[in-house]
Order: C-alpha cells, then structure tokens, then sequence
C-alpha cells in the first residue's frame, strides 16, 4: 500500500509535468493540424536556459527565490520568442502545403534545436547547482518533497488558469473560432495569424516552465532531454484526445501516474526479470494501446480526417 | 459604395470570373443571380477579401480595398455571411455572437447588439447556451446573419441565404433581409433562387460563366423573357 501511494505521487508530479507539455503539441495541433516535433526541444531548451540562469544566479549570490523565478521568466522570454521565431520561419510558409511537408519540417527544425543546444552547451550532463534542501512531508504513507508539492500545485494553476483562458477571454474565444473555421474567424475580424503565432508563444512558454521543473526535479539537464519528453507529453496528448485541451491535462496525469505505477510494480510482478528502467516502454505500450483501440483518445471528439 | 472593374478571379489555372463590372449605391438591395458555378460564390469571396482576386479592382466607400484581408473590411463594415452559413459548430449560440462583436469592444454597445439579435430571432435567444453545431440549418442560417449583424455592417455580403432551408424558413430569412435593408445596410445578396431574390431587391445582375450576361433594374429582370426561360422556369 505505501508503494502504492508514494508512485500515485510521483506519478501525479510527473504527470504534470508531461501535461504543461501535452498542452503545447495540443493547441497547435487543435489550430494547425500540425504535431510540432519541436515542442519538445523547445522544452529542452527552456530547461537549459533556466539552468544557465541558476549557474549564474546561484554563483552571483542571489536568493533562492529569486534564483527560480528570474530563471522561469527568462527561460520563459526566451522560449516564447523561439516559439514566435519558428511558427514565423519554418512553419507559416508551408500553411497551404500537403500536410507532410510541415510535419517533415518540424522534425528538421527538432534536430537544428538539439544539435544547436549541443553547440551552445556541450553534449556532457549539466548538473544543477544546489540552491534549497527541499522539506520532506508524509501524506497517506507516501514520501513528498516541498519541491514535488510545489511542481504540482505551480502546474495545476498553470492549467486552470489556461482553461478558463481559452474558455473565457476574447482571444481564446478567437483561438477556439480559428481552430473551427479559420476563414470565417477571418470575416468576424480575427487576424488569424496572430492568433496562430499567439498560440505558439503561449506553448512555448508553458514548455519552458515544464522544462525548468524537470531540470529542478532531476537535477540535470541535457541537449537531448526533449526527445524523451517530447514524445511522452506526445503520447499524453494522444491519450487525452490531441487538440482538445482538457484532454491534454487528463492524459498528462494519467500517463505519469500509469508509468510510475508500471515502474514501482514491475519489478514484483516479474520476479526481479524486468527492472524499473523499463518504465517507458508503459508510456508507449499506451500510445499503441490507444491509437488501436480508441483514436481519437479519451476526450476527442473528432478524428480520421487527420493526419 | 462598392465599384467593381474587371474582376477576375481564378482558382489555379480555371478563370472562375472573367472580368466583371459591378455597382453597388448606398443604400440599394442588390441581387446576383445565376446557376451553381456560374462564378457567384467566388466573386463575394473576393469582395469579402477571402480569395485575392487575379485582375480588377475593388472601390469600397471610396477608397481601394482589392487584396485585402477579410479581417481589416470587416472593421470598415464590409461583412459576409459565407455559403453554407459558416457557424463555430462547437462555440455555443452566445460565443458565435461574440465572435461577431469581436471588432468591438464598447461593452454597452455590445450588449444592446445582443439584445437587438435576440429580439430579432427570439429562437436564438432560447439556444443561446447551446453549441451552433446542433441548431438546425434554418437556425443557423438565423445565426450566421445575426452573428453578421453584430459586426454592424454598412455593406452586407449575403451568399445563398436561402439554401438547403425550408420554405417557411426562406420567408423568414427574407423577411430579415428586408428588415437588415431598412435599416439602411446597403446589401448585396447572391441567390439561386432568383424570383424570391428578384422580388425582394431593387436592381439585379445575371451572371453566366463567370460573367454578367445582364443587369437592370429587378422589375425588368423579372420581366425579361430571357430570365424568365432559364431561372424562373417558364
């Protein structure tokens, strides 16, 4: 029974993490029909950026929280502007173009992110510098640090306050206009570019917060952490029902809990065969699970006409 | 108001307009007739700024406007309601609404549209809360004009209001469009069904082919044997 708490724990934290994830390959899927392969370089991007900025903050003698949240809105700036960058560059010319071409350029513009990031910061491990022990509390049996609780709790604000965005504000009514009639968003006014590039910028940005969360909860970061990430955020997305936010969310916390529960167990259950390392073959024993029996996963409403 | 010259519009290399002439005055009723693909549908698409036109120009309210984007006419009250009506099928009644104050943002303003929509088509008013997607073809055709009416437009495009919808539905649409014109929106309206449209416009133009064959005032046109023959089956 503890197992089975401290790996509902672990896996609503990371679950979290792979929804602020989930989230950006879903709005852009919802708008452009697009599975931007990127986004999970752009996390990986956001991540080493925040943890240049707690390097140096760190060694500046800054405090601790202002250590995090200088690293947060910088990773954030940057991401967002890369974000902007790429939706204006490699994507925007190819609107009208079969549908492979885009997806063919996001995996280029994937790889130019990765190998960039390896330029810029090597292909080694960049450990993260200590800024506060974080506190240990006990709920329900299960182990929980300040800092997985503070994930969780900065995540689900992150989230809600995306949701009623996208529900309430006039500029997520004119995302949700676009993603439904783009053409006739554009007789009611809505300039649809900006309303795609807005839809970039909002990804990116959430992606770098998940990017410094996961550099904060593993302590290293790396040119290569996105591809992971990307493809189980990916994966959460699909789950969830790709370009439906909600649905995005709902994978998202599903997955991490699924997978830790897969790994906390798996051992037992094989008698010592297979060990935890084989946790991502869950995330992905679920892409197949759902793409064979319900395509247009949990919350979709639409799907088939869609590559 | 609007002053068309050689409009041509073409869909790669298939000219869906061949240079066509057109006036629309301030304050007139004007009807575009003719048959399925005889190039009605994509001329108001590039009045509306939704295609670029290939050759020809576009004079709304004396200044040029051919090329431009749907979303910059619609802030000088160029509005279209598309074929097909075009409803946010998963927005509700309200948030279609909305959509079409988007330009705005005068919230008094917006709310007395509101109230003026609903009143206009009571039925929207009891579906306000409902997604567009599950109103029936008439009910949307209601949305789509009322959602047109919340931009406030001088100049309304109307594209075959009247189709795929039940008679009963059709004279209550055209009452609307009545109703819209008397409140001094100057309005062009492409029909298939050209007695209705005849009858309720004051002048009218034939198209054929991706051009106009003719144009007259309604009366004439209603008159003439050669419409008589091929659009009022007589």
């Amino acid at each position: 029974m503890e197992i089975f708490a401290q790996q509902i724990v672990n896996g609503l934290v990371l679950g979290s993490i792979y929804a602020l994830v989930a989230l950006g390959y879903t709005m852009v899927y919802g708008i452009l029909g697009l599975i931007n392969f990127a986004h999970g370089d752009i996390t990986m991007i956001g991540a080493l950026v925040s943890l240049t900025f707690i390097q140096l903050l760190v060694a500046a003698g800054v405090p601790p929280a202002a250590v995090l949240l200088l690293a947060g809105c910088g990773a954030m700036l940057v991401c967002a502007v890369l974000g902007l960058t790429i939706e204006r560059v490699a994507y925007r010319p190819l609107r009208r173009a079969p549908r492979l071409a885009p997806l063919i350029t996001a995996i280029g513009v994937s790889i130019l992110l990765q190998y960039s990031a390896a330029l810029i910061w090597g292909k080694q491990y960049i450990a993260l510098p200590a800024i506060v022990e974080p506190l240990q509390f006990t709920v329900f049996g299960a182990q929980l640090t300040s800092l997985q609780a503070a994930i969780f709790l900065l995540a689900c604000l992150i989230m809600a306050g995306l949701l009623w965005f996208i529900k309430s504000s006039r500029m997520g009514r004119a995302m949700r206009a676009t993603e439904q009639n783009p053409d006739v968003a554009g007789l009611m006014g809505v300039n649809t570019n900006t309303v795609i590039a807005f839809t970039f910028l909002l990804g990116s940005a959430i992606g770098a917060i998940a990017g410094l969360m996961v550099v904060l909860y593993y302590g290293i970061g790396h040119y290569f952490m996105g591809f992971m990430l990307g493809l189980k955020a990916f994966t959460a997305a699909v789950l969830g029902g790709i370009g439906n936010v909600g649905g995005a969310v709902l994978g998202g916390l599903l997955l991490g809990v699924i997978e830790s529960l897969a790994a906390g167990y798996i051992g037992d259950l094989t008698g010592g065969v297979l060990g935890s390392n084989y946790r991502d073959v869950f995330a992905f024993l679920v892409l197949i699970l759902v793409l064979v029996l319900r395509p247009s996963g949990l919350l979709g409403q639409h799907s088939g006409d869609r590559a | 108001m609007l002053s068309v010259h050689g409009l041509e519009v073409a869909y790669g290399g298939i000219k869906a307009v061949r240079g066509i002439n057109l006036e629309v005055g301030r304050g007139e009723l004007v009807a575009l007739i003719g048959a399925n693909g005889a190039g009605k549908s994509s001329t108001l698409k590039a009045l509306s700024g939704l295609l670029k036109p290939h050759a020809g120009h576009i004079d709304y309210d004396g200044a040029e406007i051919t090329g431009k984007p749907a979303y910059h006419l619609v802030r000088r009250g160029l509005a279209l309601v598309p074929e097909g009506r075009g409803v946010f099928p998963r927005l509700t009644v309200a948030e279609n609404l909305a959509m079409g104050a988007y330009i705005h943002t005068d919230k008094a303003a917006v709310s007395r549209d509101f109230e003026r929509a609903y009143a206009l088509f009571p039925r929207l008013a009891e579906r306000r809360a409902q997604p567009a997607g599950t109103l029936s073809g008439g009910e949307q055709q209601m949305l789509a004009m009322a959602r047109a009416l919340m931009c406030r437009p001088r100049l309304l495009l109307l594209d075959e209001p009247s189709m795929g919808l039940a008679p009963l539905m059709v004279q209550k649409i055209f009452e609307t469009v009545r109703a819209v014109a008397a409140e001094g929106v100057t309005l062009l309206l492409v029909e298939q069904n050209a007695k209705l449209a005849l009858e309720t416009c004051d002048r009218g133009y034939v198209m054929e082919s991706g051009a106009i064959v003719l144009a007259d005032t309604a009366q004439n046109l209603l008159a003439s044997p050669q419409v008589r023959q091929a659009y009022l089956g007589e």
